[in-house]
């Protein structure tokens, strides 16, 4: 063991711990503010207490809009992984000219639609189409934004897929159903759980869409009601918003984790040699 | 190959110019003409929604659960009694207002939106030219109706200016508030100040300052500054001090520009910004108005200037934002002086500013007579004394005023001695731009800048605003 | 896992059913192996391109035609808007907030996104893939916990992470009393935009790694090349793709992105105002819609722009 040798591997390690606070600290707040009995903006060490949470769980729409979070997006994240699949496979297996301009085109206009300029023209389509206060119609909106990006993601994934097992499985006579079915589908599949836990993100912090669409404060999902726990003059309520935001936080997480045990979490790249 | 991708771009594009010319067709129907007043006025079934920016355990928590609680099921019951079965849906927000602002204004431009809905009295103006709202006459048909409504002798002239526009009403204005100093007893008595602390001018208030500059780790005066803090610097600082001069925002149609008494405003930031009277980072943070908060309670202010907001919501000593167990015999009130006795506006010693909402009806609802209905009986004094559920706060009406605030002295001092001498903004659709202008020139100052450059700045951008140099009060 | 630059297989015509397009060359991906034929792939994009359609191409469509009027949403212009032709363009081009805010923007994209995301997300990758699973799955997760947790959540986090008086980096730096968001606002946002969206950059670049022919990788060591000449020549060769396409991404990303409002709010005084928050401000604080659509119609050229370039530069490796 040479004295380079140890000092590469001190320095290795001081590089990781480094890196890993760098990403914790920041967190410490959600894991102290929740439990504090005089919660501030800073972070310090709390004052235990139970009583926050249970005003959280008293409050009249926050766990509820918990649901509606749900409700809307796992409709989007299912809506975007099942037609960005599609989409993504018949692009790269079919050749369409002009494809990558109209890939490279939609995601430019998907960054133009996120923005506040936008939402006269989807407030207006939406109220023609008679889809305001509808948690569904939230779902629509979403999907469309996300596709391009999703779509984009999902055909360098599946171009990176070798093309022999269909083959393989077409000299042996599958038809394109089977083959789409057994082959395709569980070689792509941990890029699609991947698109799925991204989209879900997402749609998750989106406040924008919802908030212009929603009318009912009963159907609003939880990025919006985060706005809203304020008091009469509009000062945060700091007894309320962190427990929330904890517990807004877990869904997220737990999906992340569920998905990154079962297939793992990656963007890019199919098997693995 | 190539017919694929032409397919698809040919069905995209056709796709979207169907619907954009349903949609273009859709948003220009503007021709709705009047409709007749007397639509639905005996039906036997009806339908209404209320809209405010409040909402149950968030932004106005004790208003939405009025609402939703008590005013509402009332309502229903006594409409029951006439035979009339009515249902109405409160329908809550609770995001910041100018967000809510553009959300009501899409509903409103696409001729839907609640029936009755709450906004800031601001706003009246810029709606109504919009034609959003029409003058409560003409949507309830019957000018009579309107005007012989006992409850408008209760509700003061100037208050009235909330829900109108142009001298017409338009809605009926929500409760109203008053600007006053508060000063921290406690640190007053270590600076050798008197309990009973009344300023005459601003020279007073400046020496006050500079007495509790003395105390280590005490920011002496708290005016509102700079642009993060949105209207409350407009509203908490910069028009008190204005109305002080003797002039206001907007005088016979024209809006204040780089005139004297701006420059006087400005120099009066400048004297406590710069000479330590003032803590100016603090004006520039993002939660910079909520930390002012914490820090009054935390005997860290000397002086701030306030609405009644701050006494009722802020320090109150159980459930205060900020609170202070001895707000009663720490914090104290002074009513705001003018730059020297008689230099107010209308030749006053004293000056506030005060602001409120108003509720108005929304010209294309099924039901006018029955919104009109809901709002007279909103406005009564029994609702309006429920609306309160017991605590103290300023309402529209003077009869439940003197009746709710006998308990309370800081509130009685508002209303008696405050409203009397009180300004409001204009609703006028530039307010905002004109009002962004005035955070703006405090900002420079407060930043360093010149008076005369902030001014000259300010002029430039009032004229902008305004649309031209003649709407603009200059010298 | 089979390299993305792996020689293509010869282009045979299957026997068998479906009307199997055969590609020129038979190179890259576009090669019907599914015999998926043409009406069924137009059927397998029609859903997303309707969704896309309706719900993205029409409003895009829509906003950049308000940019062409001084439609407001409220006050005489929501009644009667009139078509003002270029006037808000030229308006934009004058604008010194708009200029501030493009290049604020330009320095944020540049700080956090192509210099910040990618160089700690390589670095992460790179270093950690030969490290114990424990350890890089204990890296990992707080990496993408960063990226997962809602914005509106980091932004409290953050804010109370920059807090001048209880903040956390106050505490850490023994440095009591310094407003990080008043006096840098902008080093604070790339510093926060960089822990945002690290993640992405990881994972991409982890896998793209996994790429590089591991025979190379043990002639370099066997050479003595030192670990910048290896990556220098060996490893980016590789995944000169992988950065690029990345570095798009992310800029686009980040050039697009809204959490700087939730942190200062645009301020002080501009000085963190990038062009989606000027957008957003010109929009509901000042309610001008004519306005703010042609902004965000600028700001998709100039994402046009940088995809063009990006396109010059993955066309030139081919």
């Amino acid at each position: 063991m040479t004295t380079s040798f140890v000092l590469r591997r001190i320095g290795f390690y001081v590089l990781i711990c480094a890196i890993t606070l760098f990403f914790a600290v920041p967190m410490l707040w959600i894991a102290s503010a929740p439990f504090d009995a005089s919660p501030g903006l800073g972070v310090h060490w709390p004052d235990w207490t139970l009583e926050n949470v249970r005003k959280t769980l008293d409050h009249p729409y926050a766990m509820h809009s918990m649901v509606n979070s749900l409700l809307i997006c796992v409709t989007t994240a299912v809506a975007v992984t099942a037609f960005a699949a599609l989409a993504s496979y018949a692009l790269s297996r079919v050749r369409i000219p002009g494809r990558d301009a109209l890939l490279y085109g939609l995601l430019l206009l998907s960054s133009v639609v996120t923005g506040t300029a936008a939402m006269v023209p989807i407030f207006v389509m939406m109220f023609q189409l008679g889809l305001i206060d509808s948690r569904f119609g939230v779902a629509l909106v979403m999907t469309g934004g996300l596709l391009p990006a999703a779509i984009f993601i999902l055909k360098d994934f599946v171009d990176a897929v070798p093309k022999s097992y269909e083959e393989s499985a077409r000299v042996f006579g599958a038809s394109t159903g089977q083959i789409l079915r057994d082959v395709v589908l569980p070689v792509a599949r941990p890029g699609l759980a991947t698109i799925m836990v991204w989209a879900f993100v997402n749609s998750w912090g989106n406040f924008l869409v919802p908030f212009l669409l929603i009318r009912s404060i009963d159907k609003q999902p939880g990025a919006v009601l985060m706005q809203t726990l304020t008091d009469e003059g509009g000062s945060v309520n700091l007894q309320v918003l962190p427990v929330f935001s904890l517990l807004f936080s877990i869904p997220v997480v737990v999906l992340y984790l569920l998905v990154n045990s079962r297939y793992g979490f990656r963007f890019h790249g199919g098997i693995k040699s | 190959m190539r017919s694929l991708s032409r397919l698809t771009t040919a069905g995209v594009l056709g796709a979207a110019a169907l619907a954009l010319l349903t949609g273009c067709l859709g948003s220009s129907d503007s021709g709705s003409g009047d409709q007749d007043a007397n639509r639905n006025a005996d039906a036997k079934k009806v339908e209404l929604t209320f809209g405010s920016n409040s909402v149950k355990g968030g932004k106005s928590s004790a208003g939405a659960t009025f609402v939703e609680d008590v005013l509402i099921p009332k309502f229903v019951a006594d409409q029951k009694g006439k035979g009339v079965d009515v249902t109405v849906k409160f329908q809550g927000d609770g995001s910041d207002d100018e967000v809510y602002k553009q959300k009501l204004s899409l509903d409103l431009s696409n001729k839907s939106g609640p029936d009755l809905f709450q906004i800031d009295g601001i706003w009246v103006g810029e709606f109504a030219q919009a034609n959003y709202i029409k003058p409560l006459t003409d949507t309830v048909g019957d000018a009579a109706k309107v005007d012989d409504w006992d409850g408008w002798k209760q509700i003061p002239e100037s208050v009235q200016a909330l829900g109108s526009y142009n001298g017409q009403r338009y809605g009926v204005p929500g409760g109203t508030d008053g600007r006053v100093l508060y000063f921290n007893k406690k640190l007053f008595q270590q600076a050798g100040l008197p309990a009973d602390w009344q300023p005459k001018s601003w020279a007073d208030i400046i020496s006050a300052g500079q007495a509790l500059k003395k105390i280590a780790g005490v920011t002496p005066i708290q005016i509102n500054a700079g642009t993060a803090m949105g209207e409350a610097t407009t509203m908490q600082g910069v028009l008190p001090l204005l109305v002080g001069t003797g002039a206001t925002v907007n005088s016979d149609g024209k809006w204040l520009g780089n005139n004297e008494q701006l420059r006087q405003v400005l120099d009066f930031y400048h004297q406590v910004y710069s000479t330590g009277l003032g803590d100016p980072v603090l004006q520039r943070e993002a939660k910079g108005r909520d930390k002012s908060f914490a820090e009054f309670a935390a005997n860290k202010i000397g002086i701030l200037l306030e609405s009644d907001y701050f006494w009722r919501s802020v320090v109150e000593p159980k459930e205060g934002v900020a609170k202070m167990a001895d707000r009663d015999t720490a914090v104290g009130w002074a009513m705001i002086p003018a730059r020297q006795p008689g230099a107010g506006v209308k030749g006053q010693d004293f000056v506030s500013m005060s602001g409120g909402g108003a509720t108005v009806i929304n010209p294309n609802t099924k039901f006018p007579q029955q919104a009109w209905e809901f709002l007279q009986f909103m406005n009564s004094a029994e609702m309006v004394k429920e609306s309160l559920a017991g605590a103290a706060k300023i309402t529209q009406r003077s009869d439940v005023n003197s009746e709710v605030l006998k308990s309370d002295p800081m509130l009685s001092f508002v209303a008696e001695k405050v409203l009397p001498i009180t300004q409001y903004r204009p609703g006028r659709a530039e307010y905002p731009k004109i009002s962004a202008a005035l955070q703006q020139a405090t900002a420079d100052v407060v930043g360093g800048k010149s008076t005369d450059a902030a001014a000259a700045a300010y002029g430039k951008a009032v004229e902008t605003a305004a649309g031209g140099k003649d709407k603009v009060n200059s010298n | 896992m089979t390299s993305a630059s792996a020689p293509p297989v010869p282009a045979e015509p299957v026997p068998g059913r479906g009307s199997g397009r055969r590609s020129g060359g038979g190179r890259g991906p576009a090669r019907d192996v599914a015999g998926l034929g043409v009406g069924r792939a137009l059927g397998f994009v029609a859903p997303a391109m309707l969704l896309i359609g309706a719900f993205l191409i029409f409003p895009a469509l829509w906003t950049i035609y308000i940019g062409v009027t001084n439609y407001r949403l409220t006050g005489v212009e929501a009644v009667s808007p009139s078509i003002v032709g270029l006037s808000n363009y030229t308006k934009a081009l004058n604008d010194a907030l708009f200029h501030n805010a493009l290049w604020l923007t330009l320095l944020f994209v540049l700080g956090s996104a192509i210099i910040g995301q990618n160089v700690l997300g390589f670095t992460l990758a790179w270093v950690m893939r030969r490290t114990r699973p424990a350890v890089r799955r204990t890296v990992e997760a707080f990496v993408l916990l960063a990226w997962i947790l809602p914005s509106t959540v980091v932004a409290y986090l953050w804010v109370a992470f920059y807090d001048r008086d209880g903040g956390t980096l106050n505490s850490l730096l023994g440095t009591p009393g310094t407003a990080w968001l008043i006096d840098y606002p902008m080093a604070c946002l790339v510093v926060f935009n960089t822990w945002r969206g690290t993640a992405f950059s990881m994972m991409l670049y982890s896998s793209a790694l996994q790429a590089v022919p591991p025979s190379q990788l043990e002639s370099a060591r066997m050479v003595g090349a030192s670990g910048w000449q290896t990556l220098r020549d060996v490893v980016f060769p590789h995944i000169r793709g992988h950065v690029l396409t990345n570095t798009l991404l992310i800029s686009l990303w980040t050039a697009n992105d809204f959490s700087p409002f939730l942190l200062t709010k645009g301020g002080p005084n501009h000085e963190s105002e990038t062009v989606p928050v000027y957008i957003y401000n010109v929009a509901l604080q000042g309610g001008e819609l004519g306005y703010s659509s042609a902004i965000s119609f600028l700001l998709l050229i100039a994402n046009l722009l940088v995809s063009l370039v990006y396109l010059r530069l993955l066309r030139r490796r081919s």
